[in-house]
């Protein structure tokens, strides 16, 4: 009896799921039909793929080793040779500007990564389940909202050591409290529902309503706070670089180049110019694309 | 809770540090000792949470000298700085948002959305950099810097040097440390104003299309009285959580600042205490600025209701 009530709820299940897939690519494609008319968007999407494909090709285009150092010919402007001039140790600026943009990426996706899985579970789960579970997670989300973020990575740095990993746990973690309450609310608020109660009623399970039915309805906010959080994670680890607790030389991230060059403000002002104007590229190229998927996916904000 | 979670964070291997690389075993164990290092952590946990509650963070490791001691020293200098950039941020803030959404679409609306998207975008130690390298190093006009000129016959009642040097009527002082403050104030301020304008803009523009506005404008009230009477109140809730969880964060960013401009507030103490790993100042400036960071959005909270007649807290 049993098998026959589980075999035909699988039955009735795979057509709505299916239905709502149906629904979701193709809203995925009024959001894409929508972003394409958005110029400044698409501005943005392009200029950060060619953030990523230069990071990707960093070997291939970057015209000298990053870390080889010429002391006879430091502090150069630009020149034929070095087209963004050098730095105090003759080291080339645009090449370490290209492999630094590895670091900066890396630890800006992969701080939204890590922020991402561990406050979307957080979220989904103290949206969904109730009791001490719920209670404690929420605290301490609360208790990390207290701090202001670069002071909380600040902490972080001070008791982890200073590298490129311990960076990105430390900027994950500082984000994860606003994706929690992001997912929390969204859940709380769809799984009451009728179709999520429909799906439960015909068998579903916990983790499928949650990752068929209420997940995809939730998504829309997180890709838009992803896309942002990025740049702030991006500029959060130039600025941990900058002073000094981020990735150690002889590893380039842009913030620790931008903090080579400060002493020469006088006699190399570029060794401070450019590697602030990749950063700032990059995160204006995630803010530009980050408000037009919130226009894209919530059209009801756009309008005035 | 908050105090918990930061004390198991912070601990390193500061004995160490403080005695540097050629240190022995043993005179490590010693100063570990000596620090009260060696027990174990919620034996510290206990003796630290006693002693916070008697209002006494510990002595600095490094100077020696009670770490509340050395950030009470150093917070009039970080407040000052951080309530200039709020001024600044809401003045031009607001001043440009409004301005934006009157004129939707205009040169002004578009190079201010530009100029603020460019704002948030850029990191706010390279803004300082800039102005360093522009004002102070090329042109001369303003000091790299500092808060004041030390060498002027000017002596410090309260360390909150604009209010000292208004009440003694020392007006040379006062100019010295309008200059002083300008560029540090300016970086800090520059993403909260680009944030604030654009909140500003997006907000009036939702008010000014509502059915009350289209009232007052068919009373045959002038332009100018839609806009700041009416308009304005309404447009300003958003604006005020925006302007309260900025002022929160310029804590945050007082850090990079100060450091680029060697102000002696509390974010340069706090790096400099980091790299020293001196505990007791790390932890007392984390929980001072948790403890301001809670007040102001209280404090914000509470201005809703102000503002929001609707908003009642039972």
């Amino acid at each position: 009896m049993s098998g026959c009530d589980s075999s035909s709820a699988n039955r009735r299940v795979r057509p709505a799921t299916l239905a709502w897939a149906g629904k979701d690519v193709r809203r995925s494609r009024t959001v894409w039909v929508r972003l394409r008319r958005d110029r400044v968007a698409l501005g943005g999407l392009g200029l950060f793929s060619l953030l990523l494909g230069v990071a990707v090709l960093a070997p291939l285009i970057s015209p000298y080793d990053p870390n080889a150092q010429d002391l006879r010919s430091n502090l150069q402007a630009s020149s034929r040779a070095h087209l963004l001039g050098t730095d105090d140790l003759g080291r080339d600026l645009l090449s370490r500007i290209i492999y630094g943009s590895r670091v900066s990426l890396v630890a800006g996706l992969a701080a939204m990564a890590v922020a991402l899985c561990l406050g979307v579970f957080i979220g989904a789960t103290t949206g969904y389940f109730h009791g001490l579970y719920e209670a404690v997670m929420m605290r301490a989300m609360d208790s990390l909202l207290a701090f202001p973020g670069i002071i909380l990575a600040i902490a972080l740095m001070a008791a982890l050591r200073p590298s490129l990993q311990n960076v990105i746990i430390a900027l994950g973690v500082v984000a994860t409290p606003a994706y929690a309450r992001l997912v929390r609310g969204s859940v709380l608020s769809v799984k009451e529902r009728d179709y999520v109660e429909a799906a439960r009623a015909i068998g579903a399970g916990h983790g499928r309503i949650l990752a068929h039915y209420i997940m995809p309805n939730v998504m829309a906010p997180i890709i838009v706070q992803a896309t942002l959080q990025t740049g702030s994670a991006m500029l959060a680890e130039a600025g941990l670089s900058f002073l000094g607790l981020g990735v150690q030389p002889p590893t380039a991230s842009w913030g620790s180049i931008l903090n080579d060059g400060r002493p020469y403000l006088y006699a190399a002002p570029y060794a401070a110019i450019f590697p602030g104007l990749a950063i700032m590229v990059a995160v204006l190229s995630l803010n530009l694309l980050g408000d037009g998927l919130r226009d894209a996916l919530d059209p009801r904000l756009s309008e005035g | 809770m908050v105090i918990f979670l930061v004390m198991r964070v912070v601990p390193g291997e500061p004995a160490a540090m403080i005695l540097g690389d050629k240190a022995s075993p043993e005179a490590i164990a010693r100063v570990r000792k000596a620090l009260g290092l060696d027990e174990p952590l919620p034996v510290q946990y206990v003796r630290f949470g006693s002693d916070l509650v008697r209002g006494n963070l510990g002595n600095s490791f490094i100077t020696r000298t009670p770490a509340s001691e050395e950030i009470r020293s150093a917070l009039p200098a970080t407040v000052e700085l951080s309530l200039a950039a709020v001024l600044l941020a809401v003045v031009f803030g607001v001043g440009a948002g409004i301005i934006s959404a009157t004129r939707r679409y205009s040169i002004f609306d578009r190079a201010s959305m530009v100029g603020a998207v460019l704002g948030i975008s850029m990191p706010s130690f390279w803004i300082g950099l800039l102005l360093i390298a522009l004002f102070a190093v090329r042109l001369r006009w303003l000091p790299v810097s500092g808060r004041i000129n030390v060498t002027l016959p000017f002596v410090p009642v309260s360390r909150f040097f604009l209010v000292d040097s208004l009440l003694t009527g020392n007006a040379v002082a006062l100019a010295d440390t309008l200059r002083h403050l300008a560029l540090p104030a300016i970086t800090l301020g520059t993403a909260s104003m680009a944030l604030i304008a654009r909140m500003t803009r997006s907000s009036m523009l939702e008010v000014i299309q509502q059915d009350y506005i289209v009232m007052a404008r068919a009373k045959g009230l002038r332009e100018r009285m839609v806009i700041m009477r009416h308009a304005l109140k309404n447009a300003l809730i958003p604006v005020a959580t925006v302007v309260g969880l900025q002022t929160g964060s310029l804590l945050g960013g007082a850090v990079l600042t100060e450091t680029i401009f060697a102000w002696p507030g509390i974010g340069k103490l706090l790096v400099d205490a980091v790299v020293q790993r001196d505990i007791p100042v790390v932890q007392g400036i984390v929980m001072l600025t948790a403890l301001l960071f809670v007040l102001i959005n209280l404090l914000v909270d509470l201005l809703y209701a102000y503002l929001d007649p609707r908003v009642r807290y039972a």
